[in-house]
């Protein structure tokens, strides 16, 4: 640790910031910002993504899966970012990009107090953003609390959740409307048949929903119709999650404000690949995605924030299969078109042997509730009271990114 | 709903021709004289139509009653109940069943499956064993292959679990036991993709609930403690004096049996954690002891009580002093908490969620919880209070279907005791819908209320597999090897089970809907994706 050493303030300090943190990112734009979480479930290794190439000791613990130092004079290899980090260049051309045009930032050392390392444990507690020991309410997540609030404040909150199921992080709001963008055909029902669909449930509790999913399913197909035809007309070929966040931008452009999406297929326990590899291949479709992502919302990319967290990071060693094994502390990204992004933010320490935890992993000096929350009330103007309905245990923490 | 029989039938024209053979089928097949099933405890009108006298005639209370006690109407549960009425058909129903109660074919088919043979505590060892080689392998494709082989056979046999349920459920007619086999496993919830579960809960269907269903609460909190599949997926297999890890006392509180607002403290979680040390998995050879502790040693299959991993520390658990016994302070302790009035409220309460409104009468959960309490946590009585019920009978028709009731309904309406031979089409349904069997990651099972099914994106999920469902067989008489289909089968929703129980019930607006459409497969999925036949 050489440079830029920024000592934010995180708990007790975030009380004093308290007060300057009431102003709005945005020129409050009608409807407010657009927010998406992503969630890489599996455990993503954030020391191949974010490189503590100045750590003799990185390149000791992983003789063969360490990502090369960053080569300055060279526009390829890992992207230099400061004294101390350099991103992996698998995500050069895309998150890099954002980064070196500050819309993007990282924030190492984060994560939570769960020390189970059980991915659904960690998840769970994680996406229902309570305190990780005593008992637990199943049936609220902090974007469902989330939501509550902005519907508190501002009457609206527009979520969706791009996923199958309703995630854990949702739960607690009714009537989100959840669809997995991933494999989405055609519209399964014409305009006939959906208005006789609806009619069976006209004056029925469940009116509203059974319109506004097909109206969904309408909109997606008519998104993926668009979509084709862009795709015919520029011969573009995407897929796997660059598809998805392409969708994802058109529906959070036209109508939605807090969504969630997760992205699997993170558990790198063997063959973990280096600059290329299973690991590289899957950062580069997410960044291409995230890329994409920003692209279709257009002007709209400056009024939204991203924010990419998983459920833990990996061991700093790599283990006997070229891989590595659950760990602790790991990255999170924050994306958006008018953040002060550029930086790597958060409480740090330098990293080496003497500095993990538990003599394997990263530590967590940045707590996933500090960092949200902080990240909320900055976003959306909320009042301590309205962020602790959030998280209710952890202070936000200002980390001045928006 | 206004009862319609009688009235004219207003459906899709092309039906029209099938609809009178149907008409000219039942009347022929009502030739025998029946006489009206007296109904306990509920008043019934007066039917003046002279086409009610002439053949039996199903009542819409009791044909929702009806889908309540099972998973779904269809022929033979319909003519049990009208045989038998509500009482004794309850009474059949909470008895369990023999050894041949499914139709041949389907007994067959579970019979031929490993799944029903296997030893789990032979099984684990063996993955346990294979796993060790497989990691002692170079890196390489021999490796990975080797790996994904093991995976393989896991799948395998967690997916036969699946099936074997999802066969019994649509094809038993011990219809209420299977309802109690999907309550309880999800109220003792575990996830097939945890460890080695995927080895294990096909037993742990059939040994520790199965059994347990209609019986005394503490025996089957009792079962499911003694379970391996219990025991790995809430760690206490690695929770020993010293290293005391708290997963599986809390969630047995908190999940299984007093609630999570109970009163008892997180100082009680900490003590049960300790009752429960030394409780455990162990399928090698057994550990040598101290021989003050031998006689406290205690083995069953993969489950093993080891006093050497015990805190044998006096405790003190929700106020009552326990002395370190051994593993009699986990009998005691159960017993202690299962004879908590919060224990009776809480399993009463979960129980009428289910089968009753997702906010039941405090009123009839009391009567529940003292019938529990009163009864040894006997719970075949206390499904007697709440089938029997005033405040069921007022609740008909309000509860929505969660994906596992939608799916196992339509199956069994659309192919009405026809045995199909692949279960992967209902599995994707339920997958699609989100409620997998042994597919819930987190402790709490699914839920059991329509807030957390009837989402937007969930109700137009739905109506995609209303239509699947629908529209043809969907594979579901392919046979599993994925060899081709023995036989087709083309959903029958119009038939004569539906004309006789459903259709006379329907509203106005599904029968609107219904009228409208141009194609069997676009009626099939109109019927499937009303409210009619969503809620029960």
């Amino acid at each position: 640790m050489t440079l830029n050493r920024r000592h934010l303030l995180k708990f007790g300090g975030a009380a004093i910031l308290g007060a300057r943190m009431t102003g709005r990112l945005f020129a409050a734009p009608a409807g407010g910002p657009r927010f998406l979480l992503v969630f890489l479930r599996g455990g993503y290794d954030c020391a191949n993504l974010l490189v503590p190439y100045s750590s003799s000791d990185y390149y000791e613990a992983r003789p063969n899966i360490a990502i090369a130092k960053p080569d300055p004079a060279s526009n390829a290899g890992a992207l230099l970012l400061d004294g101390e980090w350099a991103l992996a260049p698998s995500v050069r051309d895309t998150i890099g990009a954002m980064y070196l045009q500050k819309q993007a930032a990282f924030v190492p050392f984060a994560g939570t107090d769960d020390l189970s390392r059980s991915h659904f444990e960690t998840q769970d507690s994680i996406e229902l953003g309570q305190p990780s020991s005593g008992a637990r309410n199943y049936r609220s997540g902090f974007l469902g609390r989330l939501s509550d609030t902005l519907m508190g404040a501002q009457g609206s909150s527009s979520p969706i959740a791009f996923t199958d199921a309703m995630p854990l992080a949702f739960e607690g709001v009714g009537a989100v409307p959840n669809l997995s963008l991933r494999n989405v055909g055609k519209p399964p029902f014409d305009e006939r048949q959906a208005k006789i669909l609806s009619g069976m449930y006209t004056g029925h509790r469940l009116e509203a929903a059974v319109s506004n999913g097909l109206e969904l399913r309408q909109e997606v197909a008519q998104e993926i119709a668009d979509e084709m035809q862009a795709a015919s007309r520029n011969a573009i070929n995407i897929k796997g999650f660059e598809l998805e966040a392409e969708r994802m931008g058109r529906l959070m452009h036209d109508k939605y404000r807090l969504g969630f999406v997760d992205v699997g297929g993170w558990d790198t326990h063997v063959g973990e690949g280096a600059d290329q590899g299973t690991l590289a291949t899957n950062l580069t479709g997410l960044g291409r995605g995230l890329q994409t992502f920003s692209q279709t919302l257009g002007s709209e990319w400056s009024n939204t924030v991203v924010v990419v967290v998983s459920e833990f990071g990996r061991t700093f060693r790599e283990n006997g299969n070229r891989g590595t094994d659950h760990g602790h502390g790991t990255v999170y990204w924050v994306l958006g078109g008018a953040i002060k992004g550029g930086m790597i933010a958060g409480e740090r320490q330098a990293v080496n042997r003497g500095t993990l935890f538990q003599d394997r992993d990263f530590p967590v000096l940045n707590d996933y509730r500090a960092v949200l929350g902080g990240l909320f009330r900055r976003l959306w103007g909320l009042s301590v009271d309205q962020s602790a309905q959030i998280f209710r245990e952890v202070p936000p923490a200002d980390l001045k990114l928006a | 709903m206004a009862h319609r029989l009688g009235k004219s039938r207003s459906v899709a024209g092309p039906l029209n021709a099938a609809i009178a053979a149907l008409c000219f089928a039942l009347l022929l097949a009502c030739t025998r004289p029946l006489t009206h099933v007296d109904n306990p405890g509920i008043a019934r009108p007066a039917r003046s139509s002279t086409a009610a006298k002439s053949r039996p005639v199903l009542h819409r209370e009791d044909m929702l009653w009806l889908e309540r006690v099972t998973f779904g109407l269809n022929s033979s549960s319909v003519e049990a109940c009208r045989t038998l009425g509500r009482a004794r058909f309850l009474e059949q129903q909470l008895e369990l069943p023999g050894n041949n109660a499914l139709p041949p074919p389907i007994a067959s088919q579970i019979n031929a499956m490993e799944v029903s043979r296997a030893d789990p505590a032979q099984s684990i060892a063996g993955v346990n064993g294979q796993y060790k080689v497989i990691n002692a392998m170079p890196d390489g494709p021999d490796k990975e292959q080797a790996r994904k082989a093991l995976n393989d056979r896991g799948n395998k046999l967690a997916y036969e679990a699946i099936r074997r349920e999802l066969l019994q459920a649509v094809y038993s007619p011990s219809q209420l036991q299977e309802q109690m086999v999907w309550f309880w496993l999800n109220h003792f919830s575990v996830h097939q993709y945890k460890a080695n579960l995927r080895w294990l809960v096909g037993d742990y269907e059939e040994h520790a609930i199965r059994p347990h269903v209609f019986g005394h609460f503490r025996e089957l909190v009792l079962a499911t403690l003694e379970h391996p599949a219990m025991l790995q997926y809430l760690d206490n297999s690695q929770n020993a004096a010293g290293r005391i890890n708290e997963n599986y006392a809390r969630e047995i509180m908190e999940l299984h049996t007093l609630g999570v607002d109970a009163g008892y403290s997180q100082g009680d979680v900490q003590q049960l954690a300790r009752v429960l040390t030394g409780v455990g998995i162990n399928v090698g050879a057994a550990p040598k002891l101290k021989p003050e502790w031998q006689s406290l040693y205690r083995r069953s299959g993969a489950f093993e009580f080891n006093p050497a991993r015990h805190d044998f520390g006096p405790k003190l658990l929700l106020g009552h002093a326990i002395q370190g016994t051994g593993f009699e302070e986990v009998q005691n302790a159960v017993s202690l908490i299962v004879a908590q009035p919060a224990c009776a409220r809480f399993i009463s309460r979960q129980l009428a969620i289910y089968f009753v409104a997702d906010n039941p009468s405090p009123q009839l959960v009391e009567r529940m919880a003292q019938t529990f309490m009163h009864s040894d946590g006997d719970i075949a009585a206390v499904l007697r209070t709440m089938f029997l019920s005033r405040e069921l009978n007022a609740a008909l028709g309000g509860k929505f279907k969660d994906p596992m009731r939608f799916v196992i309904s339509a199956v069994r309406l659309a192919y009405d005791g026809r045995p199909i031979s692949n279960t992967r089409p209902m599995l994707n349904w339920l997958n699609g819908l989100g409620e997998g069997p042994f597919g819930r990651q987190t402790p709490d099972g699914y839920p059991l209320t329509e807030v957390s099914w009837a989402s937007s994106g969930q109700m137009s999920r739905r109506f995609e597999i209303a239509r699947a469902i629908g529209a043809g067989s969907a594979g579901l008489f392919d046979s599993e090897d994925g060899s081709a289909a023995a036989a087709g089968g083309f959903p029958q929703l119009s038939n004569r089970l539906y004309f006789e129980a459903v259709e006379p019930f329907l509203s106005a607006k599904t029968r609107d809907a219904l009228a409208r459409a141009n194609s069997q497969v676009e009626w099939n999925t109109f019927l499937l994706s009303s409210p009619d036949f969503g809620y029960e």
